[in-house]
């Protein structure tokens, strides 16, 4: 293991069954949302992890943080597996790793204050002493993310979108984590606020020296704040690399065709940009191709394509890709 | 000039009181031309584009004044019954979301064949075949066998141009388009957004396409009107409007975003605070609270939109190309 990983993950596997029959309920075969992805977080580090919708991003975020218990692989953070942790070591364990959800209108409970909710970790893992202590913390965090503290006694329906999400980054902070998992932070949020979240994120990283897995699909945006980016497509790896890297020498045909595929706002360039348009649509994770995932959408596949699924290797120095024509 | 907005209200009379989505709002669309209108959440783009057909749920809400003036008919004055000829068949809608605006237990080719027997008078055997030109049109494989199924056999994307085929169907003249591409995937949005590029090239249709995406805007429109709070604060060309955006707001939006192409990095410029209460907007100017610029003119008065060069209009009154004074 790499001795500047936070987080090694090898080989995870998060498969779901599809069960049929009302009675029975037999299991008649697997969605592999997520099939056997590796890589490693390293400390200090934005990865990025970008793909469309259904392509196992999320669920490989959370099976990281063992949200699933995961199929199969192994999840390394602090020395040890997490995956074959037991469930009072994990509970240990997560005062280290906390998650941002996408959608701020769900992830807070609608019953519970704002100050409740960024108090509640601090309970759950017994970091305060007293009601004293408590308040002070949450008067900091609140500060920390850019809300009055005055606020404390409010409810979630009372504030924005932006608002909320602030709320959440607070709750994620409380236990002073060195991993946070930031599931579409912004896809749910306007744009003129979606710039607010991610200079936060950004300020925070920097301050409380953290590490972000950065899931999302807007690829500009992911750029902009990711010092690595891994591309995922129908449950695997495609391609990883870091984030200036990717976009000056995309070297999967996916990523190419994810690339020309994002607008830039700017009229004329547009106009002469080529488009790689891949046909029809992802495949379903309950039936993948054989071979090569992509190889039923790419302009370039081959004979071999169809047959042989390609190995994920280091193309150059820390370039990975996972395409024969590569 | 195909279509004339002027001075367009529209507000919604709620128990919490009046909510002022669309604070006249003027604005014309040519023959074959792509009219991209912007804003975030909450802007009044959309109610805006509802009114022109009287598609906004009433009560609450009321259309409270302006005129639209569709080839020299007012739509305002006219009666439902004339108004739905128009509907569908002159002026067609392509809706953010295909699976809540499909009916999910209709069968696709029954669906299309719908608009056709309706408007264009067409036997139900003339309709078949012509949806079948229609989908295949559009670019889904097989459309002959697909009429039979229903819309959860469709994926987002095709979803999306069975919409795109309904809108077609009877060769309308305008096709409004809400947010077509937002609930789709990068790489399914550049089919669609190249659909559409070269279904209005062959076909000459003028189009209204509303998005938050000032990517897609770029590619497509020929003119961008933005909106905020409910008014349309700048109008320009496409080229105008990105390269020398007039409006404090304009230019917050275009520099909060990230570029897929940028070589280096500097730190986003967000916008700071948040947009007004559309119930009670503060007076003057209604983005002030989040301003740079902003002067006591501004609080007292909100600057009408005028021109500041060739068709480019902004309604501030210390926009950006105005000759700086150093104070």
């Amino acid at each position: 293991m790499n001795e500047k990983a936070l987080v090694q993950v090898n080989q995870l596997k998060m498969y779901f069954p599809t069960r049929a029959g009302s009675f029975l309920n037999r299991t008649t075969g697997y969605i592999k949302a997520v099939d056997g992805i590796s890589l490693e977080i390293r400390r200090g580090e934005t990865l990025g992890l970008v793909g469309e919708s259904g392509c196992g991003k999320s669920t490989a975020g959370r099976a990281i943080l063992q949200l699933y218990r995961p199929t199969g692989g192994e999840v390394i953070f602090r020395g040890s597996d997490l995956a074959r942790q037991s469930a009072p070591e994990l509970r240990r364990a997560r005062r280290h790793m906390q998650m941002i959800f996408q959608d701020p209108y769900a992830s807070l409970n609608p019953n519970m204050r704002v100050s409740e909710i960024v108090a509640r970790p601090l309970r759950v893992h017994g970091m305060v002493a007293n009601k004293a202590e408590e308040t002070r913390r949450v008067t900091d965090l609140m500060t920390k993310v850019g809300l009055n503290p005055s606020l404390r006694d409010r409810y979630p329906h009372e504030f924005s979108g932006g608002q909320r999400q602030r709320i959440g980054i607070a709750r994620a902070l409380a236990t002073s984590p060195d991993f946070i998992v930031c599931d579409e932070p912004i896809s749910a949020l306007d744009v003129s606020i979606q710039a607010q979240i991610v200079n936060l994120l950004e300020e925070l990283r920097e301050e409380l020296q953290l590490t972000y897995l950065f899931i999302a699909h807007d690829l500009s945006m992911v750029r902009y704040i990711s010092t690595r980016i891994a591309v995922m497509y129908l449950g695997k790896l495609m391609e990883l690399t870091s984030s200036a890297e990717l976009y000056e020498n995309p070297l999967h045909p996916y990523t190419r065709a994810l690339l020309s595929a994002i607008p830039i706002p700017d009229p004329p360039l547009e106009r002469q940009r080529q488009r790689i348009i891949l046909r029809g649509d992802l495949p379903s994770p309950a039936n993948p191709p054989s071979g090569c995932n992509f190889s039923t959408r790419c302009p370039l596949a081959q004979e071999i394509c169809r047959r042989v699924e390609p190995e994920f290797r280091q193309v150059e120095p820390g370039h990975w890709a996972a395409c024969h024509l590569v | 000039m195909l279509l004339e907005v002027r001075d367009l209200q529209t507000k919604f009379f709620t128990v919490d009181g009046v909510v002022n989505a669309v604070n006249g709002i003027s604005y014309s669309v040519d023959r074959g031309e792509c009219l991209a209108i912007v804003g975030e959440s909450g802007s009044g783009k959309t109610v805006g584009v509802l009114s022109i057909l009287q598609l906004v749920p009433s009560p609450p809400g009321r259309i409270v004044g302006g005129q639209i003036t569709f080839k020299g008919t007012d739509l305002l004055s006219m009666s439902p019954k004339a108004l739905r000829g128009i509907r569908g068949n002159e002026i067609a809608f392509v809706f953010q979301d295909p699976m809540t605006s499909l009916n999910p237990v209709m069968r696709i080719g029954a669906q299309i064949a719908e608009s056709l027997t309706a408007h264009g008078g067409m036997t139900r055997r003339q309709a078949r075949t012509r949806t079948v030109e229609l989908l295949s049109l559009v670019g889904i494989p097989n459309p002959a066998s697909r009429l039979n199924d229903y819309p959860h056999q469709f994926s987002g994307g095709m979803r999306q141009r069975v919409m795109i085929a309904m809108a077609l169907s009877c060769s309308p003249e305008l096709i409004i388009a809400d947010e077509p591409t937002t609930a789709l995937d990068v790489t399914i949005q550049a089919q669609i957004v190249e659909l559409v590029k070269q279904l209005q090239a062959e076909m000459g249709t003028a189009i209204i396409w509303i998005s938050h995406d000032l990517g897609v805007v770029a590619r497509l429109a020929d003119r961008v009107a933005v909106m905020y709070a409910g008014y349309i604060v700048e109008q320009a060309p496409v080229d105008e409007l990105y390269a020398r955006p007039a409006h404090p707001y304009t230019r917050g939006l275009l520099n909060s975003l990230p570029r897929l192409d940028s070589k280096v990095k500097t730190k986003l410029e967000a916008i700071k605070g948040l947009p007004p209460n559309l119930t009670a907007p503060p007076p003057g100017c209604p983005f002030v609270p989040r301003c740079a610029y902003a002067t006591d003119r501004c609080r007292i008065h909100n600057p009408p939109l005028a021109e500041v060069g060739a068709k480019h209009a902004v309604a501030c009154w210390n926009h950006l190309l105005k000759p700086q004074v150093t104070p």
